[in-house]
């Protein structure tokens, strides 16, 4: 159906951390300009996979990954990769939300800072407007700017940190549980603003309801215990999975 | 009776009250521990207390007001006459003390009878010989108001070490027996027994808190007592320190600026040391160093923490001055002729900047290692680099705490002595040249008092007013940091 092209391509990746394995033998094509849904029950690994594909398990000294990705065709793992280039790509939006210790101006201004994204005091202005809007938090935000961003309401905060990754304009998007603190009108312009990246980017998303996979996705991997069990597209696998465990689980019979 | 066996004794009540009021109250409930109120423990201890703690308080109380009280009573019976020319009634006190002692000796060597020792007279027997034959040596034949006056100082130290016995014996029999009494199924032990601690943390704050208090009263009494003979502008203003310990230091000079100026030059050299040092190395600890690394080289660097000003002083002395005049002196390597002695602010300044590496880096890197994961995971997540991100999010959000560090190091530097003694001389000077010596605030107050020059003079009562100054400069110090901290915690937190 879909006929994009392969923009993230992992093989028999394993991940350990230390003596536990938490990704066994995944091997998984991700499209450009698509959503995929990773869905599984907690603890099934499945933002450990989604740090694989920019490197963020680099930082924990314990999490070994072994297996290949590659990102358009290079691999990420290769010595001469810099993960810090990598990461500006692939940007990412943790699960728990990590705003940091200044203001929200200062906080989505920052990747575009680094990067040098901006020429002038106006245009990174307008890059943080831009941002804020597209996370959906322009209004509460505009008129406290200068206020520190961990002063935000949780969710007020996990849109906050969906800005500062937008703001960067990476090419792909990690996005883990980012609608989890979130009411439905938030939600529903986050899954607008997924939307409208997808028309550019590729975009990943961690989520534990099957309706917003089923709503923003085209693609669905179920994982469970460490194994991918399943990838197809989202219609399918809500409709018609191959395997039980995927089943029981879009039925909630195991979770 | 012993002060040490009438604790023992209270104690010991106090140990059998416990047992007792754990029996009374299983008995009260007829062996079933469940329907007291609390468990028969509380009971014990609420009975433990009450006996203990209000007399061993009493206790402590006497010892410390009964000699004062004595005293004060006591040398009312001296007559001037027996003061000796230019000393003073303490000085008589002292020989009364030290005479009242071996008499005790004395009885309890056998060489008198308690009867002889209460009874003797100066004008009989040579005192003065019966106490050398057991070993209590006095500096000079006794007098015979002094042998009066210390035979009523012993009366009367008998007779306030048995009331003080009968009051804490009472106390405690009568706290064993109320609390005892007081004992029965619905009596709440556990509620009285937390009031009681309460009560305890909060006396042991007080007692910390009134020290301070009392600490700070006679500093500021004996800074007036100073500002009566020495006017306070010329203190305050004066750019000469130059005390003169002869005629009382009627003509002496006692300008605090230069004193100031050395304190404050020594310092700031220390920090310039200390903080970028510090601050480094807490960095690479807390963020770089493998685990490995950071479990040997974490301690090493406090094992600096441990060595003894003293030594720093000695190191400053003996290798660290001669080898900045090797550089900056006259025939250094330099060839230019700033520095003339090992002495000077720099030997001090680097010297105190090494002993306080530690204070900063330690407490950088536990401050540092508080920032959590998520701040740095979100800044490596948006393309940031290790460094990128350490400048950007970790250090602005360590901040507060770093200031902290610093000022805390501050403090240490500004009442640091032994280093400046002996590393940084002590002539006092208003000067720019870091390779002069100079000399600190602390370090003047040692030379001050350490002379023997009359307590009540005006240059040993300086060392008050350069007591409190130092004070106000370091409680300054501290409230600022203070409000460092708290204006970035409100603004990030
Ligand atoms: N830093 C770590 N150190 C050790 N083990 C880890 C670490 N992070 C995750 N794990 C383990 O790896 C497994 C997968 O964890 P992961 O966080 O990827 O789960 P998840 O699918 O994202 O779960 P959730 O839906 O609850 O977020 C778990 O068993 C977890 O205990
Ligand atoms: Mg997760």
């Amino acid at each position: 159906m879909s006929t994009n092209e392969i923009k993230i391509s992992a093989k028999d990746v394993q991940v350990y951390y230390g003596e536990t394995h938490a990704i066994k033998d995944v091997s998984v094509d991700i499209e450009d300009k698509t959503v995929t849904a990773f869905i599984g029950p907690s603890g099934c690994g499945k933002s450990t996979f989604l740090r694989c594909i920019n490197r963020m398990n680099d930082t924990i000294d314990v999490a070994r990954v072994e297996g290949e990705i590659k990102l358009d065709d290079e691999d990420i793992y290769d010595k001469d990769v810099d993960p810090v280039q990598l990461r500006a790509k692939v940007g990412m939006v943790f699960q728990k939300p990590n705003p940091f210790p200044k203001s929200i101006y200062d906080n989505v201004a920052y990747g575009p800072k680094i990067h040098g994204l901006a020429k002038n005091k106006a245009e990174l202005d307008q890059i943080v407007e831009n941002a804020l809007k597209r996370a959906a938090l322009w209004d509460e935000a505009k008129d406290r700017l200068q206020a520190p961003g961990t002063g935000l309401s949780g969710g007020q905060q996990q849109r906050l940190c969906i800005a500062r990754a937008v703001a960067t304009e990476p090419e792909v998007l990690l996005m883990d549980e980012p609608c989890s603190a979130l009411d439905p009108i938030a939600t529903a312009q986050v899954e607008e603003l997924i939307d409208e990246l997808k028309q550019n980017y590729s975009v990943v998303i961690v989520t534990h309801s099957m309706q917003q996979a089923a709503r923003v996705s085209q693609k669905t991997a179920f994982f469970h215990l460490g194994n991918l069990v399943e990838y197809g597209e989202t219609g399918q696998i809500f409709t018609n999975p191959n395997d039980k465990r995927t089943e029981s689980y879009i039925t909630g019979r195991i979770g | 009776m012993q002060p040490f066996w009438l604790v023992t004794i209270i104690v010991v009540l106090a140990l059998g009250g416990f047992l007792l009021g754990r029996m009374r109250a299983l008995q009260s409930a007829e062996g079933d521990a469940r329907v007291l109120h609390s468990r028969p423990n509380y009971y014990g201890a609420n009975v433990f207390m009450l006996t203990a703690v209000p007399s061993l308080i009493v206790v402590a109380l006497w010892m410390v007001f009964q000699p004062v009280l004595i005293e004060a009573n006591v040398s009312q019976m001296i007559p001037d006459r027996i003061v000796p020319e230019g000393g003073s009634k303490g000085l008589v006190m002292s020989d009364v003390r030290r005479l009242a002692d071996g008499l005790d000796v004395a009885v309890a060597e056998g060489a008198l009878t308690a009867d002889q020792a209460t009874n003797i007279r100066a004008e009989f027997t040579n005192i003065r010989e019966r106490l050398a034959e057991v070993g209590v040596v006095l500096g000079s034949n006794v007098e015979a108001e002094v042998l009066t006056a210390a035979q009523a100082y012993r009366a009367q130290s008998a007779t306030g070490a048995l009331l003080m016995a009968a009051a804490g014996l009472s106390l405690a029999v009568a706290g064993l027996g109320w609390s005892l009494a007081r004992i029965g199924v619905g009596f709440r032990a556990r509620n009285a027994v937390e009031t009681g601690m309460l009560a305890l943390l909060i006396l042991a704050a007080s007692i910390a808190i009134l020290t301070t208090i009392g600490i700070l009263f006679s500093l500021l009494f004996n800074t007036i007592e100073f500002f009566r003979i020495y006017p306070a502008a010329d203190f305050f203003f004066g750019t000469t320190w130059a005390p003169s310990f002869s005629g009382r230091g009627g003509d002496s000079e006692l300008g605090v600026l230069p004193l100031l100026w050395g304190t404050f030059y020594i310092s700031l050299v220390a920090l310039l040391v200390a903080v970028p040092i510090g601050l480094f190395a807490a960095i690479y600890l807390s963020e770089y160093a493998s685990p490995t690394v950071r479990s040997v080289a974490k301690p090493l660097i406090e094992v600096l923490a441990g060595i003894p000003t003293i030594v720093y002083g000695l190191f400053a002395l003996l290798t660290v001055g001669p080898l900045l005049v090797g550089v900056f002196g006259r025939d250094g390597a330099l060839g230019v002729d700033w520095m003339s002695g090992g002495t000077a602010v720099m030997t001090a300044g680097l010297v105190m900047g090494i002993m306080l590496i530690p204070f900063v880096s330690s407490l950088s890197d536990d401050i540092i290692n508080a920032v959590p994961q998520a701040m740095r995971d979100g800044s490596l997540g948006l393309g940031a680099t290790h460094s990128e991100t350490i400048r950007k999010v970790v250090l602005p959000a360590a901040l507060p705490g770093i200031v902290g560090a610093i000022l805390l190091a501050a403090s240490r530097a500004i009442g640091e002595t032994m280093i400046v003694v002996l590393g940084a001389g002590a002539a006092a000077r208003l000067d720019l040249n870091p390779f002069e010596a100079m000399t600190t605030v602390t370090a003047k107050i040692v030379s001050q008092l350490t002379g023997d020059a009359d307590f009540s003079s005006a240059v040993a009562l300086v060392a008050f007013a350069l007591g409190t100054t130092l004070f106000v400069v370091t409680l300054g110090l501290n409230v600022l940091a203070l409000y460092i901290v708290r204006k970035y915690r409100e603004q990030y937190e």
